[in-house]
This record gives structure tokens, sequence and C-alpha cells, in this order.
């Protein structure tokens, strides 16, 4: 038999990555070595990227199930429901390593993968967030990285046409070996017109369209499951290289045929291409599945069937149609000027068969890729526990100069010269994007009246300080951001960047950030249909702060209701919600200003930011307040600094009697919100708090043109401004 | 028959990109670099063996769609 | 009394338009297919903004090439109105129907901004509802807007009240800060900004309701 032809060795899955154990695995499962088209097949399915091996066991803690959850993880997307018969379909995923090899095309691809996984179930995808982790500002690849990724991420979007609305931007030294490329997409479909990707039936035909196959990106999957080195670089020709032409047309074509009766089954080919696929419609409907790899639209000469199995060449998809549908679907395709082949069928046989050039090239039984595919309990240990720095220890210092350095730091400085690159209105229905003056992005639902809201969160410094208290606080922002943005909060997805899972250290920041996770999204009701993890992001043994990002989504009935910070006028009381400690551990002043980066971060009391949220929303609901923001990075001076200035209104707040001006002004705790309301409204709201059993304060007013923190000098709007403005577009031209 | 078309800024047309080349290769030690233009290259598979002809063909199709003389220059080279 | 709205494979904003005249014109829209060779009867043809051909050769290049644009000429030369916003301004240009090109933004990156306006000429069917010489704000989503002719036909656009909208801050290196021009009859125009994307207060702002509102005029 020609599968028996070239049959691999031990030494060769080695250098795909299998290990003894899976090597074993394989042979006992064949009762024979397998080819290489085989092998190739094996070590990309059971990949940590493909087969999540070091944290499936995991992820099983996070809740997955809510009343409005439609489809949770397992399909390309999660699905939930919005109402009016309309579904909200996303995910979030990441392009690290891609990324930090070629920056423009890896965010590019990562950008179009992500959409190909929400249209491939139907829906049209309506908006695209991205949180990026870049090295320190000074490290010399980081101007360039940065340059590429934003180039990357917008030459996509902008030419799909798809609004990229929001996300974030930090700057760590951490990251300057590996940076993070995590791009999110949000889709809408019908709820009745949802596609999964279970190809149920033997002798369906397989539709293959899209762009030709060439050698793009072979073994992306398995490099993204391996540390860099210093011949990474040497990789570059695996890099796969996007065409948001194709994709805005295959967006279209696929659109229009889930408007007929034609599929059964449908699958974008991401990670590990066709053979993944293929796969994964193959067993999910319990079928086998035949292919004839000459049929394969191919763009390169003398390609072999483990390259064309491998391929990551972007922009194609894999459709299991109804017999006899073939040549209405075909026609749409062609209509859209793509290529499609039909090249292959659904079997009974339960193995999945390739032919080649007139052989059989491979004959493997398709349930034990799946049924038998490593699941690895990781040795990890518990993170040490970091003390907790007392505040009275940090010098009060000048709350001013403090101030004035915080907003012209590389996290918190305008992104402007970011998202000015990107189309954020394209589609007409964006409410709220990046600089809109709102915590999360809020985009409406195209001819309705109610609106997504939209966020992705993460705080690498708490995660590294505590992984358990930190992953409670992604998930704790991301809701609050949705709250203060008017939204009821409905599901998340996330992306899980962390090292290298073979160190119990770094399996312990794994394992305890999802038991966080897990924890605030059960207290929060607030479940996970979707998400990717990320693992291997190190370099020469150094990992990456663990960064667990969570993308929220919440919806807005009323969409004339969309909060922002950007309304309170001169005149206006602030109040602060929820408790002040003063908890200066892990903060942004103690790492810019002080220049530690110690302490326990701040712990999280779910019960209470439910009710301090839940609070929150009543008060917008009931119309009365002008302007709401959470309180995060640089506390509670930096989020009255973000509102004046959206404003255009100064602010004074008082000083604190009881805390330091640093603990009182840039302290860190969690659950709390800012909100600018008129003053003769002020002490039946304070009652309303006092009621919900939330801390309330009167803590400043808005008046003037300066920004005025207790007895420190005053600082002009216009100067804060300017420095907030200025540090990206400086560092990033200063060439 | 193989064509090659050369497409550049014309001269007098600013050219972005050029003078961002330049300064890139200025910053980078290279201070020779006077100037820089940046342009396309487009190269042809022509099933035509007559050169003249081939030259003719091209022109047009520089004319018609490859070139915008408004704003670019080409020119034409035939290899067999 | 209709519009079209050319849709091109890459075009991305032909919904938007489409909408926009829809709600702001209360006039029927037609789509047509770049493929078609005929318009239906309509009084205005409108080329949306986006990629068409992925921009790739040049922006707007491959579609003035494409099947519906004779259709387009003769309408034009029939008087018939046409605008093109963003894409639609370079394939206008590439089609030869408005003079000049549209080049790579002086500062080399996409740009997406509200940029303020001048109304240079309020005697056109696309700008009588604004103030003559007065100021409004429309967003740019583009990457090639920086608009260049020869001296003399800047020259010749201003002296014949070709230039309808010039940027009050200059985002993208055009000559003379020209953000959009009429042919010399007057019933073809192109600008860069997208006045589709600024008719609803809740998406934050209405600079471009005075565009249809002149467009319904001129329609009736």
């Amino acid at each position: 038999m020609s599968m028996q032809k070239d049959p691999a060795s031990y030494e060769q899955a080695q250098a795909l990555g299998l290990n003894e154990d899976e090597w074993g695995v394989i042979l006992k499962r064949l009762g024979r070595a397998p080819n290489q088209t085989e092998l190739g097949i094996f070590s990309v399915m059971w990949s940590e990227h493909c087969s999540y091996k070091s944290s499936r066991r995991h992820l099983r803690k996070l809740p997955t199930t809510g009343a409005c959850v439609i489809c949770g993880p397992g399909e390309n997307a999660g699905v939930i429901d919005i109402g009016d018969g309309l579904a909200c379909i996303f995910k979030m995923e990441s392009h690290n390593h891609p990324s930090y090899i070629e920056p423009y095309q890896g965010a590019a691809t990562g950008v179009g993968g992500i959409m190909r996984d929400v249209f491939t179930m139907g829906a049209r995808p309506v908006a695209l967030l991205n949180a990026l982790r870049f090295g320190s500002p000074d490290h010399p690849k980081t101007r360039a990285l940065v340059s590429g990724v934003v180039a990357g991420i917008g030459g996509y979007g902008n030419c799909v046409g798809v609004p990229t609305v929001g996300g974030e931007t930090n700057f760590h030294a951490g990251y300057d070996g590996n940076i993070l490329v995590n791009a999110m997409c949000l889709g809408i479909a019908e709820q009745d017109s949802i596609f999964y990707s279970a190809a149920k039936g033997a002798g369906n035909p397989v539709l293959y369209v899209g762009a030709k196959t060439g050698r793009d990106g072979i073994h992306g999957a398995t490099m993204a499951s391996a540390e860099f080195d210093d011949e990474t670089e040497a990789k570059r020709p695996t890099v796969q290289v996007g065409d948001p032409f194709t994709e805005k047309r295959l967006i279209e074509a696929c659109l229009e045929l889930m408007q007929t009766n034609c599929i059964v089954a449908i699958q974008d080919m991401g990670a590990a291409g066709l053979t993944s696929s293929s796969i994964e419609m193959a067993d999910k409907g319990g079928v086998g599945i035949d292919l004839d790899l000459d049929k394969v639209p191919q763009r390169e000469t003398h390609m072999t069937p483990v390259e064309m199995m491998l391929s990551e060449s972007q922009e194609r998809m894999l459709i299991v149609l109804r017999p006899g549908k073939e040549s209405e679907a075909q026609e749409i395709f062609e209509r859209w000027e793509l290529d499609v082949a039909l090249i292959g069928k659904t079997t009974d046989t339960g193995h999945m068969v390739l032919h080649h050039k007139g052989e059989t090239v491979c004959d493997i039984p398709i349930a034990p890729l799946g049924d038998d595919a490593p699941n690895y309990d990781r040795p990890w240990v518990a993170p040490p526990t970091l003390p907790v720095i007392n505040a009275s220890e940090i010098a009060p210092g000048d709350p001013a100069k403090a101030l004035l350095r915080l907003v012209q730091s590389p996290d918190m400085a305008s992104k402007r010269w970011i998202w000015e690159q990107y189309d954020r209105h394209v589609m007409a229905d964006t409410l709220k994007a990046s600089g809109g003056a709102s915590d999360a992005a809020v985009v409406r639902v195209h001819d309705t009246n109610k609106a997504l809201a939209m966020s992705s969160d993460c705080t690498p410094r708490y995660v590294l300080a505590n992984p358990f208290e930190g992953g409670k606080q992604a998930v704790a922002e991301c809701w609050r951001n949705l709250i203060a943005s008017g939204a009821s909060p409905m599901a998340v997805t996330d992306c899980l960047n962390f090292g290298n899972p073979e160190r119990p250290d770094i399996m312990g920041q794994f394992v305890r950030a999802i038991d966080g996770m897990a924890e605030a999204c059960r207290a929060l009701d607030f479940p996970v249909v979707s998400g990717n993890v990320s693992l291997y992001n190190e370099t020469a043994g150094t990992a990456i702060p663990p960064t667990p990002v969570i993308g929220g989504v919440g919806l807005i009935d009323d969409a004339t209701m969309a909060m922002g910070f950007g309304g309170a006028v001169a005149g206006d009381a602030l109040i602060l919600l929820g408790k002040t400690t003063g908890w200066l551990g892990a903060s942004l002043n103690l790492r810019e200003i002080e220049g530690r980066e110690e302490g326990a971060p701040p712990p999280i009391d779910l019960e209470q930011e439910r009710r301090t949220g839940m609070l929150v929303r009543t008060l917008i609901h009931g119309g009365q307040v002008h302007a709401v923001h959470d309180l995060s990075d640089g506390g509670l001076a930096c989020a009255a600094t973000d509102m004046a200035l959206a404003s255009r209104c100064g602010v004074h707040l008082m000083a604190s009697d009881t805390l330091s001006d640093a603990a009182w002004f840039f302290g860190e705790d969690q659950g709390r919100y800012l909100i600018a309301v008129k003053t003769g409204a002020v002490d039946a709201l304070l009652d309303q708090a006092q009621q919900a059993g939330v801390d309330a304060k009167v803590v400043g007013t808005m008046e003037g043109l300066d920004v005025v923190l207790g007895d420190a000098m005053p600082l002009a709007l216009d100067l804060l401004s300017q420095k907030h403005e200025n540090w990206l577009p400086a560092y990033m031209e200063d060439a | 028959m193989k064509a090659i078309v050369h497409i550049r800024p014309r001269s007098g047309v600013l050219d972005p990109q050029g003078q961002a080349v330049a300064g890139a290769l200025k910053h980078m030690g290279f201070d020779e670099v006077l100037s820089a233009r940046q342009g396309k290259i487009i190269e042809l598979e022509l099933g035509d063996d007559d050169e003249q002809a081939v030259r003719q063909r091209v022109q047009k199709m520089c004319e018609h769609l490859l070139a915008n003389t408004v704003i670019e220059d080409f020119s034409i080279s035939i290899e067999p | 009394m209709n519009a079209a709205v050319i849709v091109f494979p890459g075009s991305n904003c032909d919904r938007d338009a489409v909408c926009a005249l829809r709600d702001h014109t209360a006039k029927s829209v037609h789509r047509v297919w770049h493929r078609d060779t005929y318009l239906p009867k309509v009084d205005l043809v409108l080329l949306p903004g986006g990629f068409s051909y992925g921009d790739y050769l040049r922006s707007g290049a491959i579609a003035a090439r494409s099947p519906i644009m004779a259709a387009v000429q003769a309408h034009a030369k029939r008087g018939g109105l046409v605008v093109g916003i963003c894409n639609g301004f370079q394939i206008l240009t590439e089609t030869h129907l408005l003079p000049g090109a549209l080049m790579r933004n002086a500062g080399l990156k996409f740009l997406c901004k509200s940029t303020p306006l001048r109304i240079e000429n309020a005697d056109t069917p696309f700008t009588r509802a604004y103030d003559d010489h007065g100021e409004t704000a429309i967003p740019i989503a583009h990457h090639d807007g920086n608009y260049f002719a020869d001296e003399d036909t800047l020259d010749r656009l201003e002296g014949q009240g070709q230039i309808v909208f010039r940027y009050v801050n200059n985002p993208n290196g055009s000559s003379r800060d020209i953000a959009g021009i009429t042919n010399k009859a007057g019933n073809v125009l192109g600008m860069m900004p997208h006045p589709e994307r600024a008719v609803d207060p809740l998406t934050g702002e209405t600079g471009g309701l005075a565009f249809f509102k002149s467009l319904a005029g001129a329609m009736a």
C-alpha cells in the first residue's frame, strides 16, 4: 500500500514536536508507522495550538452556560441571544508569534482569521477590537513592531470594511521578546440561520472555496506551540500573507450562500488549514472524509500532500454541501471571482483518506485524533504570595507632578496615533469608538435601536503579582467597562497568553488565573462562550507577564442611552462610588513614579462589585448622570482627568482626610466608578447608594479649565492634553 | 515573450514614499543617498513573439490601465 | 426620481450610501453591480467608498475599467448627477470624469478622523443647503487622498469654481487643500470626506446632512 511508503521515524516525530508517548499512541492506533503525510497531520492536530493539551482540563472550570448563551466554546466562535431573533457571534484570538516575526502580515492575518471564525457561523462581522502588548519603548525593535502591527491591523480591517472600534495597548519590557497581538471580532446573525461545523451524513460533497493553496505558514500551528530561539527569525518564510480583498469577497459570497439551503457544515481553514478543518467537520459529524488533493486549487507547483494539508494560506473555507447543490454553490463563488473546487466527499468509514496522483497517501481513523489527543495534567506550583504594601510607606509626593507624569506614561498616553489609522466608522453604526470618551466601544445593531457594547481588558501587572486576583480583575474590569457604557454585560471571550506550560511556575500562573476568572465569571453571571490559548510566549527562557485578556460583550436596549465620560458639565458634582482604601501595591503610580513593580495587587470583592455595578446601571437607566467612568490605572485622579479632558471642563478634587495624596488620588482599589451629576441630584443619589449598600462620596466638582488635586498646583487642561497626546506620536516619529 | 513595465512617479510629482525611503536610509548611515523615487515593476508573460507588436500592445496596456499618466511615467523593456 | 449606488468588488461603503440616500433624500435607491452594462433610469449615480479591487495597482484604477463605467460616463455626459465619495472619487479621476489624481497621503498612513471643511462653492447641486464659505465637519477615512494636479489645472479649477470643499487643516498633503471638486459642467462631484457617515447625531456628526438635503433638492 502506498501509504506505507516513506514511513516516518520517531526522530522525525520529535522534530515536529511530538513526544515519545504521543508517538507510541500513533503506532498503536495505526498498527504501523505513519507515513510523512500522516505524521504531519498528527503533529499539527496534537500541537498545543490545536489540541489544547496543556490547558483543556483547566478550561473546563470556566462557566460556559447562561440564559443568553446559544452556543458556548467548541465551535468557531461563541453565540449569544441579543433578542428580536438576532444573535451576536464573537471570539478573540492571538496571532503573537507571526506578528513578532513579520508584524504587518502577522497582525493582518490575525484580523482576517478572527473575522472568518465569525462569518463562518453565519454572522456579518460588525466590529473589531485588538489588545496589543509591546516591549519596552526603549527596546530597539519596539517602534518597528508597533508601526507594522498597527499598519497590518488597519490595512486588513479598513479594506474589508469592518470598523475597528476599540482595544488596548500596553508597553512593558516583559514583552520585549514576545509581543502579543490579540484580535477580537463580533458579528450579527439571524438566530435561525447559524451555521455549525458538524458534517453529518455520508456522501455529501466537500467544496473548497477562496484563495489558492500555497506553501504559506506550513507548521504555523507547531510554531505557535514552541518557544522562540535565535533561529526563529530564520523561519520567516512560514508567515502567511493576507489578502483582505479576497476576504471581503469571501464574506459576501459565504453570506449569500447561507441564504440558500445548500450548506450542511462550514469551517474556515485556519491553523493547520485543510487538516484541522476537514478533521473537525468529519469528527463532529461522526463521518469519514475522502479528499482528492489533485483537485485542491494550488498556487505553486509540485506541492506535496503534506504541504497541501498543512498549508496556512489565508482566506480559504471548506464547506460540506447537501447533495445536488454543487452548481448552485459554485455559481455564487464564481460570480465573486473566487476559486472554487469540489475536492471530495464525506464517507461512512470514519477514516480520513487522501488521494494524490493516483495513490492513497493517507488513511487514518479520525476519532482517535480527537479521543486520543494528549490531555496533560502538567505539574504546577502555586505562585508566591506577595506582601501587601502599606500606603503609609510610600512618600505622598506632589500629586500634580505625579499626574502630569502618568498622563504621558506609555500605558496611559493617548493612543490616537494608533486608532486614527483604523477606520472606526465604516458601516455607519459606530456610536462610541476609541477616542469616543467611553469605557467600552458601542456599535448599534443595524436598523434597530439596540446597541452592543464591547471591551477588551487585562492588567498584566496584577496577574503577574497574583494570578488568581489578576484573573478575577480582568473579568471584573471588563464587566465594569460595559456597565459604565450603559450596557447589561452578557458574556465573554478570552485569549489566554502565557509562557511555557512545561514549567511548573508558568503552569501555576495559568491554573490560578483561570481559577480567578472562573470565580469572577460565575459571580458576575458573565459566561465564557469562546476563546483561545496561546502558550510558549517565551524567548530564551524568559516568559511574558501572564496576560489573560477578556473580551466582553453587553447589550444596550436603547442606543440613545449609551453612556460615556465626556458629558460632564461645569457645576456638576463628582461622586465616587465604591470603597477606597488607598491600595498602591502593583499600581501604575508605584511603577511609574516610584519605579517599583512590587506588592500584592488590589483584591476584588465580587459581591460588592456586582452591587456597585447594578447601582450604576440603575442610575444610567434613570437618566440621573451626565458622565460615568470606571476607575482603573492611575485611580481617581486619572479617571477625573479623563473625564475633564473629554468633557472639556476642569475638575477640582478634594484631598482625603485620612489617606495620603498618593493613596487617595492614585490608589487602585477595585470596583469603583466616578460619576458626574447635577448638584441638585447629589443628596438623593447618596441616599440611593446607601440603600444599595454602596459606599458613595462627593469628591469634587467640575469647574474652570484646570485639573486641581487638593492643594497641589493646578494643571491646565491644555497642558495635560498636550502631554497626553504627544507621547506616542513623538515616540513613533523619533525614527 | 516577457515584457517588463517600470512605473515611477513623474518628475515634479511629490513622492512621499520615496522621500521616506531616502530618509530612512540616511538615518541608517547611508549618507550618500541624495534622493529616492519609489515606483513599481509589472512583469507580463505574453503569448506573442513579435517584439514590435508586443511593444505596441504593452504601450497601450500602460496608457489604458497600468500607469496613471497624470502622476506616473512608464518604460517598457522586452525580454525573449 | 431615483438614485443608483454602484457596487464594485471591494466596495464597503455601499450600504452606508444606500441608507443615507434612502433616509435623507426619500428617493428609491438601486444597487447596481459593476459588471452590469446599463443603469436604471436615475437622476443620481453614486460611486461609494471602499477598496475596489483591493486598491491593487492604484486606488480606483481597476474599477474605473469595469463594464458599468461606460454607462456612468454616458449618464454624466447627458448632464446626470454623479457623486464619487473616497474610493468613488479615486475612480472618477481614473475614469477622467474629473481631473487630477489621488496619491498616497503625505504622512503615508491611513487616516480616519473628523475634518473641518470649508464650503468653497455653495452654488452646486451638491452643496446648496450649505452656507457659502461656511464651515462644516465631515470624517475622512483614507490612505490615498492626497489630491494632485498640475498648476494649470489647479488654476483652472480655482477660476471656474470647481473647488467645492477645502480642508481647513490639510490632513493629507492635497494641493491647495482640496477635499472635493466638480467637473467643469458642475454635474460630477468627487470628494474624499464621507458625508454618508455624518448624518446621524447618535454616531457623532451631522455635517453630511446638508449634502443629502442638497441632493434631495437637486433630484426633486
